[in-house]
């Protein structure tokens, strides 16, 4: 995170503040300037597929909002004060206070006076989310560390039991309508789900049983591995990661073996219930072959991803591997650990030698503009964040947003997760195409 | 620009010759067309030429597509005119498709986008018994009211025409008073087996109440009877001072009018644009380039060489062929290499079905096979130089083809024994029954695409694109369903169809 | 259905050739000229959202292909020879003949040959559906009904749970198949069985025929289908329930399913456990995007027109104003509803909710229609929902648009549906999404 962007797609890590958001009944505080929670809000929430701020967030953000004499004089009397009202005031079952950049970097306390309401019984933690330290991406992991680390407490095992670890909450505009259809995935193959954000998660009473699951399933990119591995450390549980979105018929069945595997599901109610969710979506794939067959003079052949490898590679297998069309180039750009990169790279080499293209790890949008310009396939389709919508232009292609920022769609439970979720992309992809052309 | 902006010229003064036939002499009668054979390209062209070519008819049959199709298809996209289909309103089921071609259309042209002018009388059961030309007097005036069109064409329909509706007395009334050319176009369904007759029917139209005497001869202008496809013609033009004047779709009327002032008249697809070419010849004395449209470096070679002596520019021709020819060898080869030994199949109307042979041809493909939707067995100039399957067949006359008016049942049959490498399609509907079987299925949506020279580089291209990764029919042939028996599918292809008549 | 239409949004009563390529493995056989099929195809499934052929639609469809010979000299022998290719090269359950526009006008006696087929056995039914009849509702109705009256029979008995489905008209209705799902979902959820008859998984000739063991027959929508359910009960004895507004969202969904379940007596703790849930997500939702529609308001639409069927001009008024807070201007519906049946509907637009009503006008002409949608002044920019051809008309109003009524061109659509709870987020997402991409 050391260079200049233009067209950002990340904020910082106080922007984790929205994962607090996403929790049911949960209460963030944050110990920071009076501008960050709503310029947060706006870019996490709002204009990004127009998230509203829901339970606690938005107006709502309780904040100390710190000033110049916070700044001298140091800023934990002030926060005390606040905390004090968010208990009375606030209605909540977790309380969990972010610091900002400038009461970091002036050195509050911030950890100590949160433990001492912690002592008291307080349903508190405190996460060191001072914005210099990363991406909001970041952020959200340090956040779900911190209450695991600060809340949690051993559990007996319950069978069945997964607790789900996917996109993070808000960033991806998608993120609740994927929970709730990995809940039904895993409902199908006769496991249960326990969600941690949104609205079908139970809120605290989720957190606490965390420790009680079978399985920690990390569906995303690389979000949640640090999770994953902290809470195999302190409670024995196995995880499987899964980095790609299962998207479409192959990929969906391909992940519900996995998962049905790890946790031990009879394979032949494993199979009777994936055999029925395939042959639905073929009825409705094979619907849309007409159009895929005869409009394929004029749709564009090839397809640009500009968004996380979790998207990029699961979008390009379906693409690429149900639909026949060919990858241009992939643009990562939620700056993954260089620790993941070849991993990440293998995942978009997977498909047949014909299908490699090249994936550059950028999340400067001047660079990736300049970079599609250079592309020698021409008019592509490009799937990637509002930013992108002049480029496709300027190339003669076509455009749907689907990643951080989403300045152009209205995001309620929309996702594009699964056997659904690839009949909703079909759908968007083509639906955009054809409301330009005429 | 508006359409009324981009169209809007001063109206001649010169009065429209004596009129011809309102009718249009169907193809089975005036071209000897059929629509059913089984057997191989060089048979059928040997049949054809000796007058003895007979048709072959199917106990069995899926639907096939009229003319009221084809003729609505060049007429609603004349962009200052208005259609009038006399039908019920079941006719105008192809109305939304017409506007889509249209306003994707209008974008590629730079036009302002709007919808399609196109009504229907809505005739129903009333009609029916009482007759409905007091609809068709309304609809004519509403037309007139709401768009101020340059001309009217008033479809016939299966049901104006059982009832026997009398559509000239109406025109005639309205033309007089409203001063506009109004012509009825006879493309009843039921009259033809070959929908290709509608296109017919819609010229005839056009040369009896549009086309005008010249008023100055454009020696420059080659008129290109077409479809909708962007304009490569001048790829080929140009460099030897020719400019061409792409009909019927896009036009408007006074750019029809003046169809007699070019020096020539070619054609995409001589299928087409027969009855167009001929008419304009006949009346107008506007040559027609009789050899087949240029497709496939001969065909091209021919094509381009015909236009050449008829426009006096033959000193220009002989450098550009060779230059172009030259400028796409090296590419060329590279397809050839990569495409050697893929079969190809061809599912398409005549001729430019045959062009598309010709053209995988030279791009290195074996063709294993072809099925066109029917055949004429002669063109209305007469001439067999146009023969465009004697053309595309002359180094594989043994080459199995059929003749089949659509016919999905067969097809399917067929392909699962052929087993080619790609199917050409150009037909909707049709290329998900082949896609079904795991094959890769194109269907041609641009036609011009792969004309002249250069245009083989842009089709390889774009087959290259989806043949290296047809994920898309592995898809659709893993959860295949074809709704066909498997008695069907083990019997011979062409088992349901009879004997010559 | 008398005057000249300018840019249809109906077709023929051929279009119930649709109805028979929505049931799963059904074969519609077409005796008409060579076109009709194909037309139809075009204008009801393909350009209308991209939807397909279907099993044994689009090219697959057998057909007599009638020429000026069976003009002439009538065409009852070659209905025979197709339909006896159709029985030995078609894989198909259930074969239903309809006729075009020719062999109607010229008297084939097709009701005649066909029942010779049926006498020995084979599913096949006719249906008169020659194009001048009507329009392609009437097709539906009388498609469904030829199959009912020639090949049901009787129960031998009654199951308590379970219900029929008349809704949406297949292909007609672009969003039909996930509409018919999320329907069947939401009845599943309080406790039946519901009958879909069209769609996937709809169980084909076989749930046909277990019509007549249903306890109800379902109506739902303001009009389409209580013929179908009148010529039920008169057969079967089969109870009616009519429910005409086609529930989108969390308010008209649960009003719905209340209704049902009261009109089936089924359990009341279930139903409201049911319900709960699903309300509390979709509010979950519809609170989120709270923030989005207060601090929008200046530029999002003001009132919204709705140019579609009755079923949908209905049901997404209800919508719009009970759970958008949205105003109505004039509605227009566009599906020529049979006289007897329009008191109703304005009655039913009168009472959007209380204090707000809408007027109607009934016309299936663009001409018409546009007139009438400039007389109209708008302060705020409207929203205008309707088909495709609208287009032209919001930009021309400086509206916004959605296409959700046949034809739908400039869009592909797949199992979204807007009924239901879920539908409801489906239609926010939907209209607010294509109001921002115009910025």
């Amino acid at each position: 995170m050391s260079t200049i962007l233009q067209h950002p797609r990340h904020l910082c890590a106080l922007g984790g503040q929205q994962s607090v958001v996403a929790i049911p009944r949960a209460i963030p505080i944050l110990h920071a300037g009076p501008g960050c929670g709503f310029k947060l809000h706006t870019g996490l929430g709002s204009y990004n597929g127009f998230q509203g701020g829901c339970y606690s967030g938005g107006a709502a953000l309780v904040g100390s909002n710190v000033g110049e004499k916070e700044i001298v004089f140091g800023g934990e009397q002030r926060l005390r004060d606040v905390i004090d009202g968010a208990l009375k005031v606030m209605d909540g079952d977790l309380y969990v206070v972010l610091s900002g950049c400038a009461t970091d970097l002036v050195g509050d306390d911030t950890e100590n006076v949160v433990t001492e309401y912690r002592r008291q019984g307080a349903p508190i933690v405190y996460a060191a989310t001072g914005g210099f330290r990363g991406s909001n991406l970041h952020g959200h992991e340090t956040i779900v560390n911190a209450i695991v680390d600060q809340f949690l407490t051993p559990q007996a095992k319950i069978p069945g039991l997964v607790n789900v670890w996917s996109t993070v909450p808000y960033h991806d505009p998608f993120w609740a309508g994927n929970l709730t259809a990995i809940q039904n995935l895993l409902a199908g193959l006769g496991l249960r789900a326990n969600l941690l954000f949104g609205p079908d998660s139970d809120g605290i009473e989720s957190w606490r049983r965390v420790p009680a699951a079978e399985l920690n399933l990390v569906v995303s990119s690389w979000t949640g591995l640090s999770t994953a591995q902290l809470l195999n450390e302190r409670h024995g549980t196995p995880w499987l990661h899964w980095p790609t979105l299962p998207i479409g018929a192959k990929e969906t069945s391909r992940f519900a073996r996995a998962v049905a595997d790890a946790a031990h599901v009879d394979s032949q109610l494993t199979q009777a219930f994936l055999e029925r969710q395939e042959h639905r979506y073929h009825y409705y794939f094979e619907r849309a072959a007409d159009f895929f067959l005869e409009f394929r003079w004029d749709l564009p052949s090839h397809y640009v991803t500009v968004t996380d490898a979790f998207y990029g590679s699961g979008i390009s297998r379906l693409l690429s591997g149900e639909l026949g069309l060919l990858p241009s180039c992939h643009f990562i750009t939620d700056q993954p650990p260089t620790e993941q990169h070849d991993a990440i790279q293998q995942q978009f080499a997977v498909l047949s030698p014909e299908l490699e293209a090249p994936v550059t790890f950028t999340a400067d949008g001047d660079q990736i503009t300049a970079e599609l310009r250079e592309n020698s396939n021409s008019a592509p389709l490009i799937l990637g964040s509002a930013w992108e919508r002049d480029i496709a232009a300027e190339l003669g292609g076509c455009h749907l947003s689907i990643a951080s920022p989403m300045m152009d769609r209205l995001v309620a439970n929309g996702s594009y997760f699964g056997y659904d979720g690839a009949l909703r992309l079909i759908e968007d992809v083509y639906s955009s195409i054809l409301g330009v052309v005429q | 620009m508006s359409v009324e902006q981009q169209f809007c010229q001063p109206a001649t003064d010169n009065p429209v010759p004596a009129s011809r036939s309102t009718s249009v002499q169907i193809r089975e009668r005036r071209l000897g067309s059929i629509t059913g054979f089984a057997g191989t390209a060089g048979e059928l062209v040997q049949i054809a030429r000796s007058g003895e070519l007979a048709e072959r008819e199917r106990s069995f049959t899926q639907v096939g597509t009229c003319s009221s199709f084809c003729a609505t298809l060049q007429l609603s996209l004349i962009q200052d005119a208005v259609v009038i289909n006399h039908a019920p309103a079941g006719c105008a089921g192809d109305f939304p498709m017409f506007n889509l071609y249209n306003r994707y259309g209008q974008g590629k042209r730079k036009l302002a986008r709007q919808n399609a002018r196109l009504l229907t009388t809505n005739l129903n059961e009333q009609d029916t018994i009482f007759g409905a030309t007091h609809k068709l007097v309304e609809a004519i005036h509403k037309a007139h009211r709401a768009f101020h069109p340059k001309a009217i064409f008033v479809t016939a329909s299966c049901t104006s025409g059982i009832i026997g509706e009398d559509l000239e007395s109406v025109i005639e009334e309205a033309e007089q008073e409203l001063g506009i050319p109004i012509a009825s176009v006879n493309c009843e369904g039921f009259r033809s087996q070959i929908w290709a007759t509608g296109w017919d029917a819609a010229y005839n139209s056009i040369l009896r109440k549009i086309v005008r005497p010249p008023l100055q001869k454009q020696p420059e202008t080659i008129n290109i009877i077409t479809f909708i496809g962007e304009d490569y013609f001048s790829e080929l033009l140009q460099p030897i001072g020719l400019k061409p004047n792409l009909v019927v779709p896009f036009t408007g009327v006074e750019q029809l009018e003046r169809l007699s002032e070019a020096s020539a008249t070619a054609h995409m697809c001589s299928t087409l644009g027969t009855f167009l070419a001929a008419g304009l010849e006949r009346e107008y004395g506007v040559p027609e380039i009789k050899s087949p449209p240029p497709y496939g470096l001969d065909s091209t070679d021919r094509w381009l060489r015909e236009v050449a002596t008829l426009t006096g520019k033959s000193a220009q021709v002989e450098p550009f062929i060779a230059a172009e020819r030259a400028a796409i060898a090296p590419q060329l080869e590279i397809f050839r290499q990569r495409f050697a030994g893929r079969k190809a199949f061809v599912a398409a109307g005549p001729s430019h079905g045959h062009s598309s042979m010709e053209v995988l041809q030279d791009l290195g493909f074996d063709l294993v096979g072809s099925c066109m939707f029917h055949h004429d067995a002669r063109l209305d100039h007469g001439d067999p130089t146009g023969d465009s399957l004697q053309a595309a067949t002359r180094h594989i006359p043994g080459l199995s083809y059929g003749v089949c008016n659509k016919q999905a049942f067969e097809l399917v049959n067929l392909l699962r024994r052929l087993q080619p490498d790609l199917v050409i399609v150009r037909h909707p509907s049709l290329a998900l029954s082949v896609a079904k079987l795991g094959i890769p299925a194109i269907f041609v949506d641009d036609e011009h695409i792969a004309l002249g020279y250069r245009g083989l580089l842009r089709y390889a291209h774009k087959l290259s694109n989806w043949l290296v990764n047809p994920a898309l029919e592995r898809t659709l042939a893993r959860s295949s369903n074809l709704p066909y028996t498997q008695w069907w599918l083990s019997q011979p292809p062409f088992a349901m169809l009879g004997e010559p008549r | 259905m008398s005057a000249t239409v300018e840019q249809p949004r109906q077709f023929c009563t051929l279009g119930g050739q649709q109805s028979v390529v929505a049931i799963e493995r059904a074969i519609p056989i077409v005796h008409g000229g060579p076109g009709c099929s194909g037309k139809i195809f075009g204008g009801m499934s393909f350009f209308n959202g991209f939807q397909g052929s279907g099993y044994a639609g689009g090219n697959a469809v057998p057909g007599t292909n009638s020429c000026e010979k069976d003009i002439v000299f009538g065409g009852e022998q070659r209905l025979r020879e197709v339909i006896d290719g159709a029985l030995k090269v078609m894989d198909g359950d259930l074969f239903v003949v309809l006729t075009g526009c020719t062999a109607d006008l010229v008297g084939d006696d097709t009701a005649t040959v066909v029942s010779e087929y049926r006498e020995r056995g084979v599913p096949i039914v006719h249906a008169s559906t020659g194009g001048f009849k009507g329009y392609n509702h009437l097709g539906h109705e009388l498609v469904v009904k030829a199959i009912i009256e020639q090949l049901l029979e009787p129960a031998k008995a009654i199951h308590p749970k379970l219900v029929n489905v008349w809704s949406v008209i297949p292909y007609q209705d672009t969003f039909w198949a996930g509409n018919l799902s999320a329907i069947r979902e939401h009845l599943e959820g309080i406790g039946l069985e519901a009958n879909i008859l069209f769609g996937h998984d709809s169980g084909g000739l076989a749930a046909w025929k277990r019509i007549p063991e249903a306890a109800f027959n379902l109506v739902l929508s303001p009009w389409v289908g209580l013929s179908i359910a009148d010529v039920l009960r008169q057969r079967f004895g089969t109870p009616v329930l009519h429910y005409p507004v086609l529930p989108i969202g969390a308010v008209e969904t649960t009003r719905f399913l209340r209704t049902v379940a009261e009109f089936a007596q089924l359990p009341f703790q279930p139903v409201e456990d049911f319900i709960v849930k699903k309300e509390g997500h979709f509010y979950h939702f519809l609170d989120r995007a709270a923030d989005f529609f207060m601090e929008m308001r200046w530029d999002l639409p003001g009132r919204f027109i709705n140019i579609s069927d009755s079923i949908y001009a209905l049901g997404i008024s209800r919508f719009l104003v009970n759970e958008l807070s949205l105003h109505p201007a004039q509605q227009v519906v566009t599906d020529e509803p049979p006289e007897e049946h329009r008191e109703a509907i304005r009655r039913h637009f009168a009472e959007l909710k209380e204090k707000v009503s809408a007027e109607v006008i009934f016309s299936n002409d663009s001409d018409t229609i546009s007139r009438q949608l400039h007389k109209q002044g708008y302060d705020l920019p409207p929203l205008i929902v309707g088909s495709s051809w609208d287009r032209d008309l919001a930009r021309e109003i400086g509206g916004f648009h959605l296409s959700i009524a046949m034809p739908v061109m400039d869009r592909l659509v797949l199992d979204r549906g807007y009924v239901g709870y879920e539908g409801g987020l489906r239609l926010i997402e939907d209209i607010y999404g294509s109001v921002l991409g115009t910025y």
